[in-house]
């Protein structure tokens, strides 16, 4: 099993005392299967995607990545993770805004030391990104920004691809390509692709959906 | 409207509480250090022109005589031959410098109260009252005279009629010179004719204690000023901040409909009341800073130039609004084109905040023509040279330009080092540090201007340091200096002192005019020590041989440049005309000397004996002769000077001097410091966005901590290495330019690269410490904060 998430659990800090955001979630991914996770805002989809991440820690229950679980592992060990095994794409992008778009697709591949020249230039070949490798992000479009987000993630070739409404800053048709390419290209690497949606749309094109309501799912 | 405007405007502090402080903090310690520089110097100008009030020094022509003493007889004669003269007779006298002088003769506005006064100055007549300040007066133990508190009276100084100052100072008939009244009867008697062994001086224009001192107050201003810059870098930055974090207010207030004029006009009135209460808080602190600086300001003044100043603070209006203006003018200048950039700001700006951090290509461009335009003037200056001002313009230019130039060079070298980066973390870590560059750079250039300051005062410190422990070791070469009496105590002293040592060098001289300006003439006898010590710095062939056979005399550095002399040319030492054959350094000495041989000397000035000797002799025999001296001679301790004793009076007189440049530096340095910590902590909030994406890809906090100090440490070496040769150029410009033009002498300079390791450390040490906070703020940050940064709710 690629990912095994049990009675996980999380809640932030109100002004009324602790606001429980995850009440108990239980789900399971295999390598190269698509999930998308929708529900409504604030239905806890972005923090169940930041803990399965190891972005964050839960207050209870476990996430097991490849039978490793995160919890039990020290702030470095989790940066490993991070680095070697899980890809994040984020709406914002995230891109680093200091490097050239050649350096940031193959960034986080560089901190893994898996990088693969050939497989990154196939990347941004098939992202439409080749003339644009020497430029820096704010020179892209909005979807030309993503599409390099996107390269990034996937020239690490992780084994978990998270990706937190990755087209919601883009128009209707650049989304179906973004969307398009990745689920080819998590196809081509195995990889898993956990994606959060308000899109019902884009939801049907995964290959199965969980739907959260108040931190549970529905 | 304008209520609801100011509310909006102003909950910007109260969410940014770190910035208003920074604002405030930069702001007060900028005033801090100004106001603190300004109170000491109106201070000691205040000192001076009481001195100068009190004794009209300076302003009226003076009859001296070569050995010090006019005989009262002189005077009489002088006065029956229609000489319109006034006796002054000076002298010290338990610490205090005791002043007599003639109510009736003086001339109008000596004295310390209106002597028009009949009253007063029958009073002062018949029963000596002595004035001067409490603490004079106090120091005085001279019995049974009344004492007046004036304060208008010099600091260390007691000023009564010449009859009780002879008394006090037991010199009967005795006095120190005559002024000469600027009416004099068309017809009197030549002063050669009536008292040939006296001497004329005109008024003097350039020797006196204010011009002096001037150069010295000139230096403390330009670091105080120094310090204001590195301040108000700060506040700039904090300013410029505060505008861009408001944009999105501004603008929404403006597409509500509040007025473009108000707007600035409440934004000038808060930045009004910021800054009055910065400059207030400022004007405080600058008070602590002068009051630790005065005493050792007293003491410099004192032993350099014998300038004595009050040693206590007094709050002086003009003083403290001039600090509250420098205040409100800094601000206003610092707050200028962020003003300007609201005014010019249309509607539909967007309403997001700029990145503060960016910085446009044109910009650049225009700061790097800036620096070198400022760059290449003081270049030109320093080739112009001729006056102090343009000395300190070049300094300013100097200054300005490599601050501009700092973040220019700085991105080149960023630049240079992200290209040949091969890991890719070694690639990112310069292209981030480039990124930060502009948000860093007021606090580096804050940095470069206190490093170079340092560099370039302790280089000119150390470098003057050495030459004067040079020059005391070759001057002071007498193992013992004996003081007469008087002549007939010098001539027994000189018989009883030849068999006993090695030779007695006799240490004697008169002042005199030599090329229009103010002069010692000294004769020294033909002897070793002489030739062996006192080194040229240029000199004739054969130039000691000349000067001992009498054909001719060396100069002062002072004196040469001051009268445009060179070897060869010819000065007139008492009616006789003398080829320069010898130009000799003098540090520290305020005025012209021209050293002639003795026999020369005597033929000159036959009337003028020596009553100082130095004494050759092993040193380990100074103190028997010293004891003996005491006991056959009842020679008192003061009239022996063993050389030790001297060096080490003299390097004491010299460390104060710079006592308070050092802490200046000191102030400066740390204030630097401060801006780094300042930006750092505001760039850390900023930088949030752009560290988290690294984050999320598998670096931890703490080595995000970690390269956020090596990114410190990084840029303050890069800094420290342009701050070095910076400091060098000033200290050259301190030496070559400033000081010739200020004292009259050049300085050779030593490197010290020592010194300037130990610098680099300490200010890479100071990038270190305000790093700490902010890599450790980082390195702690919770991953939710880490993790709004991607929220889409955000």
């Amino acid at each position: 099993m690629l990912l095994r998430v049990t009675d996980l659990h999380k809640s932030f800090p109100g002004p009324d005392g602790p606001l429980p955001i995850l009440r108990g979630i239980d789900l399971e991914m295999r390598a190269g299967e698509t999930l998308a996770l929708t529900g409504e805002s604030g239905s806890g989809k972005s923090t169940l995607l930041h803990l399965v991440g190891g972005l964050d820690l839960p207050d209870s229950g476990t996430v097991a990545l490849d039978g490793t679980d995160i919890g039990a592992l020290d702030d470095a060990g989790r940066a490993r993770l991070r680095r070697d095994q899980v890809g994040v794409v984020f709406q914002q992008f995230n891109l680093i805004p200091s490097l050239t778009v050649a350096s940031n697709i193959s960034f986080q591949a560089r901190l893994g030391g898996t990088e693969d020249p050939v497989w990154t230039e196939a990347l941004a070949h098939r992202m439409g990104l080749a003339d644009q490798l020497a430029k820096y992000p704010e020179q892209l479009s909005g979807g030309q920004q993503q599409r390099v987000a996107i390269a990034r993630t996937l020239a690490a070739k992780p084994r978990l691809i998270l990706a937190d409404e990755p087209t919601g800053n883009l128009d209707e048709a650049t989304a179906d390509r973004v969307l398009a390419l990745m689920l080819e290209l998590a196809a081509e690497t195995d990889a898993g692709l956990l994606m959060v949606t308000h899109s019902q749309r884009l939801a049907a094109r995964m290959g199965r959906e969980l739907h959260l309501r108040a931190g549970r799912i529905a | 409207m304008t209520r609801a405007g100011l509310q909006a405007l102003l909950s910007h502090w109260r969410r940014n509480p770190l910035q208003l402080f920074t604002l405030v903090v930069g702001l007060s310690l900028a005033t801090a250090l100004w106001s603190g520089v300004q109170a000491v110097n109106a201070e000691a100008r205040a000192s001076y022109d009481a001195a100068a009030e009190t004794l009209g020094e300076g302003r009226y022509a003076q009859i001296t005589a070569p050995g010090g003493v006019i005989p009262q007889d002189r005077y009489i004669a002088l006065r029956r031959a229609g000489w319109r003269v006034s006796p002054v007779l000076e002298g010290r006298l338990d610490g205090v410098r005791v002043v007599g002088f003639d109510p009736l003769t003086a001339p109008n506005g000596f004295g310390p109260v209106d002597l028009s006064d009949n009253a007063l100055t029958l009073d002062v007549l018949l029963n000596g009252v002595l004035f001067g300040t409490a603490e004079a007066l106090n120091r005085l133990g001279a019995p049974d005279v009344a004492r007046v508190v004036s304060a208008q009276v010099a600091p260390s100084m007691v000023l009564t009629d010449v009859g009780t100052a002879q008394e006090l100072l037991q010199a009967d008939g005795q006095l120190s010179r005559l002024i000469v009244l600027p009416e004099q009867p068309i017809r009197q008697r030549a002063l050669a004719e009536v008292a040939p062994d006296l001497t004329l001086r005109a008024p003097q224009t350039g020797g006196d204690v204010a011009q002096l001192t001037d150069s010295f107050h000139l230096n403390l201003t330009a670091f105080g000023l120094l310090s204001f810059a590195v301040g108000i870098f700060i506040v700039h930055g904090a300013i410029g901040l505060a505008f861009e974090q408001r944009r999105p207010v501004i603008r929404t207030l403006r597409a509500l409909g509040f007025p473009l004029r108000r707007l600035i006009a409440l934004i000038a009135a808060e930045l009004l009341v910021i800054s009055l209460l910065a400059g207030t808080i400022g004007v405080g602190l600058g008070y602590v800073v002068a009051a630790a600086l005065l005493p050792d300001v007293a003491a410099t003044l004192d032993g350099l130039y014998g300038a004595s100043i009050s040693g206590t603070l007094q709050l002086r209006p003009d003083w403290w609004l001039s600090g509250l203006a420098i205040a409100v003018g800094g601000t206003a200048l610092a707050a200028t084109s962020s003003l300007w950039q609201l005014a010019q700001m249309p509607l539909l700006a967007s309403a997001r905040p700029r990145a503060w951090a960016m910085q446009s290509g044109a910009r650049r461009l225009w700061q790097a023509g800036a620096a070198a335009g400022l760059l290449g003037l003081a270049v030109a200056l320093s080739l112009v040279g001729g006056s102090l001002l343009l000395g300190f313009a070049m300094l300013a230019a100097l200054l300005i330009g490599a601050a501009l130039a700092l973040p220019v060079i700085l991105d080149r070298v960023l630049a240079f080092g992200a290209a040949r980066a091969r890991s890719v973390m070694a690639e990112w870590f310069w292209a981030d540090t480039r990124q930060q560059l502009p948000g860093l750079s007021l606090a580096l250039m804050a940095l470069l201007l206190a490093m170079a300051a340092n560099v370039g005062v302790s280089t000119m410190v150390s470098s003057f340091r050495l030459t004067f422990t040079g020059f005391l070791d070759q001057r002071l070469a007498s193992e013992l200096y004996v003081y007469a009496d008087d002549a007939e105590q010098a001539a027994a002293l000189a018989a009883y002192l030849a068999p006993r040592v090695d030779q007695v060098l006799p240490i004697q001289s008169v002042d005199q005019q030599v090329a229009g300006l103010p002069a010692e003439i000294h004769g020294p006898a033909a002897h070793e020590t002489y030739r062996a010590h006192w080194l040229f710095l240029q000199e004739a062939p054969d130039a000691w041989p000349r000067i001992e056979a009498g054909q001719g005399a060396a100069i002062n550095e002072q004196l040469a440049r001051r009268g445009g002399l060179s070897i060869g040319d010819e000065i007139t030492v008492a009616d006789r005309r003398l080829p320069v054959l010898g130009i000799y350094g003098d540090y520290g000495n305020p005025i012209g000397q021209v050293l002639v041989t003795a026999t020369l000397f005597a033929e000159l000035f036959p009337a003028v004996r020596a009553e100082r000797f130095g004494l050759r002799m092993e040193a380990g025999d100074v103190s028997a002769l010293a004891e003996d001296l005491r006991d056959d001679f009842g020679l008192a301790e003061d009239n022996m000077i063993d050389q030790a004793q001297l060096k080490a009076f003299s390097l004491e007189v010299f460390d104060r001097t710079f006592t308070v440049t050092a802490a200046l530096n000191v102030l400066t340095l740390a204030v630097a410091g401060f801006a780094i910590l300042m930006s750092l902590l505001t760039l850390a909030t900023m930088r949030l966005p752009q560290l988290a994406p690294v984050w999320a890809q598998g670096l931890t906090r703490a080595r995000l901590g970690r390269i956020e100090i090596l990114r410190a440490v990084l840029l303050a070496l890069l800094t420290a290495v342009l701050a070095l040769p910076l400091g060098l150029a000033l200290a050259w410009t301190l030496l070559a330019v400033v000081n010739v033009e200020a004292f009259g002498w050049r300085l050779p300079m030593f490197l010290f690269p020592l010194d300037y390791a130990r610098l680099t450390v300490f200010a890479v040490l100071a990038a270190v410490l305000a790093a700490l906070w902010p890599a450790r703020k980082l390195s702690r940050t919770r991953p939710s904060e880490l993790l709004k940064v991607f929220s889409n709710e955000r």
